[in-house]
């Protein structure tokens, strides 16, 4: 029982990480049609840029995070505005091969600065832990789990309310019609791609404070398929469910399995979905026409 | 300059080669194959024969993306099954090397042909998440089924030798690869005259529609999927007697998304295309490593970032491609041909 309690724990708090991560995948999904390969990437170059001014330069952290939000602004754009703006209405093959290189270039950058051997993240999060009855939960958990309500709420807020919002909801219905409304599509995509990457390397942050900066924090950006496959491609409520799924299944896989198969469960689970489910939990089902 | 290509008969109407123009430049490439391994160093023997292997995977990655339209990012997953299939069967049945070949074949092709099974309900994005899971799963298999593949250790494949003659060195194979190479290519240009290969370009270019013109969509789905795969295992099991070594780290998703890479590169739905395309990416980093080195003189560290280099010049290509020619090397070299045709009236 207390394994089990532990295990629960331990999987409702990874699986807080990986729905920050699927929210920045769905976002981008949801306004472009486009599946960012290089997600991890993000979190890669976020955790980097944090650690080069938190750890290397030594800037308190609050601003070192702070600029950190500001730079993922600037790589969303430039990405967006010279890698992907050109590739609109391309096949999706091309789309997809287009953010692996990208991922293949971000990682070519953060290598030949950083070196690839993994580096100690700077402890600015408060180290201690929190006991419920015998399980114990890490600090650095907890505020994954509270980042991840807050962006889920101001996201929910943003979609529902807001005018940018609803205009990124109507892009993501019809690419078409959002333009004969006057909505400016090109302005929804760069918004959409610096949120998510702002996200991502929030994540990134996150994800380097557990594991140290090296290059495995980008390995975080496949695990994340099957959680957004589960919940759904386009949905923000799937991706937090999907995430927590995902997450305590490899808990539980991991303590009563053994620990290699923590890995690969997710994976047939997906194939299982996608079987089953092909557009996940909560994924619109589109209708194709000829 | 010409004004047209009349032909008279349906021989001639339907060869491969209909040009005079045509005959010429395939018995030039031939002589070229042919006269190659006498006058290459060591080096270059191995950077042909690495084409050669490349260039198999990737007709065979090309006639399921390229052709079929279906997505795959399982093809390293699919090499290693050929790969350890050829390895084990030669390594614990002690089976000849050349027979290996292709059970490997059928092996590789029948896996494949199951983890194209979700193609039945998927298409585009998430068939190609579905494939990255065929990737994981088989991956995962292989480096924990440790009792028939030997885990993450590398598996010692025999020398493969014909009549006494040790196969693998670079001279001999390059042999060997010329022929299931030329082999392949030919079965792969003919394929898209036969109905299937139809059927295939069908269903790439309008499923829906395909399968109201009469296309079992599903069945020939799984027989791209089996064919390609079929090609790919013949790619991973050379690797295996070429090398005399598998190791599971060859064939990880790094693999699957070179490949895409290189039909990309080459042109999707072009078997010659893949041709070219292999010989970009396996020349590129090899040029990078030596100019990398020339330079190392130069400017210190040049070394430690070669590496880097190359990753990043790897990624830049892909998206270079993408952006400004995304039908591929094919392409460039079909516009220069009709430059030169046309000339000076090219329009």
């Amino acid at each position: 029982m207390e394994k089990f309690l532990q295990l629960t724990l331990t999987g409702l708090t990874n699986g807080a990480i990986f729905s920050l991560v699927a929210l920045g995948f769905v976002l981008i999904y949801k306004a472009s049609d486009v599946i960012n390969f290089a997600q991890g990437d993000f979190l890669l170059v976020g955790a980097y840029i944090t650690f080069a001014f938190v750890g290397q330069m030594g800037l308190p952290w609050t601003v070192g995070v702070f600029l950190t939000m500001v730079l993922a602004v600037l790589l969303g754009l430039l990405v967006e505005r010279f890698v992907l703006r050109p590739l609109i209405g391309e096949p999706i093959i091309s789309v997809i091969m287009v953010t692996i290189g990208l991922s293949s270039m971000l990682r070519a950058f953060v290598s030949s600065i950083w070196g690839t051997t993994g580096q100690p993240f700077p402890p600015f999060i408060p180290n201690f832990n929190v006991n419920i009855g015998t399980a114990v939960i890490p600090a650095d958990r907890i505020i994954a789990i509270i980042l991840a309500a807050i962006l889920l709420i101001i996201f929910t807020l943003f979609f529902r309310y807001s005018r940018e919002g609803i205009a990124m909801r109507a892009t993501a219905d019809d690419q078409q019609a959002a333009l004969s409304m006057g909505i400016s599509v090109k302005k929804i995509f760069a918004l959409a791609w610096s949120i998510a990457a702002v996200t991502a390397a929030l994540a990134g942050v996150l994800v380097a404070n557990i594991i140290g900066v090296s290059g495995v924090v980008a390995g975080i950006g496949l695990r994340v398929f099957p959680v957004v496959i589960l919940g759904g491609l386009d949905s923000i409520p799937g991706a937090i469910l999907g995430g927590i799924v995902i997450g305590l299944l490899e808990a539980y896989t991991g303590g009563y399995l053994g620990s290699g198969l923590s890995q690969v469960v997710p994976f047939i689970v997906l194939i299982l979905i996608l079987m089953v489910k092909p557009y996940g939990l909560f994924g619109e089902v589109r209708i194709e026409r000829v | 300059m010409e004004s047209g290509i009349f032909h008279t008969t349906y021989e001639s109407d339907m060869a491969l080669r209909r040009t005079p123009l045509m005959r010429l430049r395939l018995i030039l490439v031939i002589a070229a194959a042919l006269i190659f391994p006498f006058l290459a160093n060591g080096y270059q023997l191995t950077l042909a024969n690495q084409i050669g292997i490349t260039a198999i995977g990737a007709i065979g990655l090309n006639i399921l993306t390229g052709f079929t339209g279906q997505i795959s990012l399982g093809q390293g997953a699919f090499m290693a099954v050929g790969a350890y299939s050829s390895g084990l069967l030669a390594a614990r049945l002690g089976m000849p090397w050349w027979l290996t070949l292709p059970f490997s074949c059928i092996i590789t092709a029948v896996v494949g042909a199951i983890f194209g099974i979700p193609s039945l309900r998927l298409k585009g994005l998430y068939l190609a998440i579905a494939t990255l899971a065929a990737q994981q799963i088989i991956e995962w298999l292989i480096t924990h089924w440790t009792v028939l593949t030997g885990g993450v250790e590398a598996l010692v494949v025999p020398t493969p030798t014909l009549f006494g003659i040790r196969m693998n060195d670079d001279f001999n194979f390059y042999w060997i690869m010329l022929l299931l190479l030329s082999a392949t290519t030919l079965f792969a240009v003919n394929l898209f005259r036969t109905k299937i290969g139809r059927a295939f370009i069908a269903i790439r270019d309008q499923d829906i529609a395909a399968e109201v013109m009469g296309v079992n969509t599903f069945q020939y789905k799984l027989l791209a999927f089996a064919t390609s795969s079929f090609f790919v295992g013949l790619s991973g099991a050379l690797v295996a007697q070429y090398r005399n070594i598998v190791n599971y780290e060859r064939f990880t998703i790094e693999t699957s998304i070179l490949y895409l890479a290189v039909i990309i590169i080459g042109g999707l739905g072009s078997v010659s295309g893949s041709i070219y395309g292999s010989v970009f990416m396996v020349l590129l980093p090899a040029i990078l490593t030596n100019l990398g080195r020339a330079l190392g003189g130069v400017i210190p560290g040049m070394s430690r970032l070669i590496p880097f280099i190359q990753q990043g010049v790897f990624g830049i290509t892909i998206i270079l491609f993408l952006i400004f020619e995304p039908e591929g090397l094919a392409k460039i070299w079909r516009d220069i041909k009709d430059y030169f045709r046309l000339w000076p009236f090219s329009y």
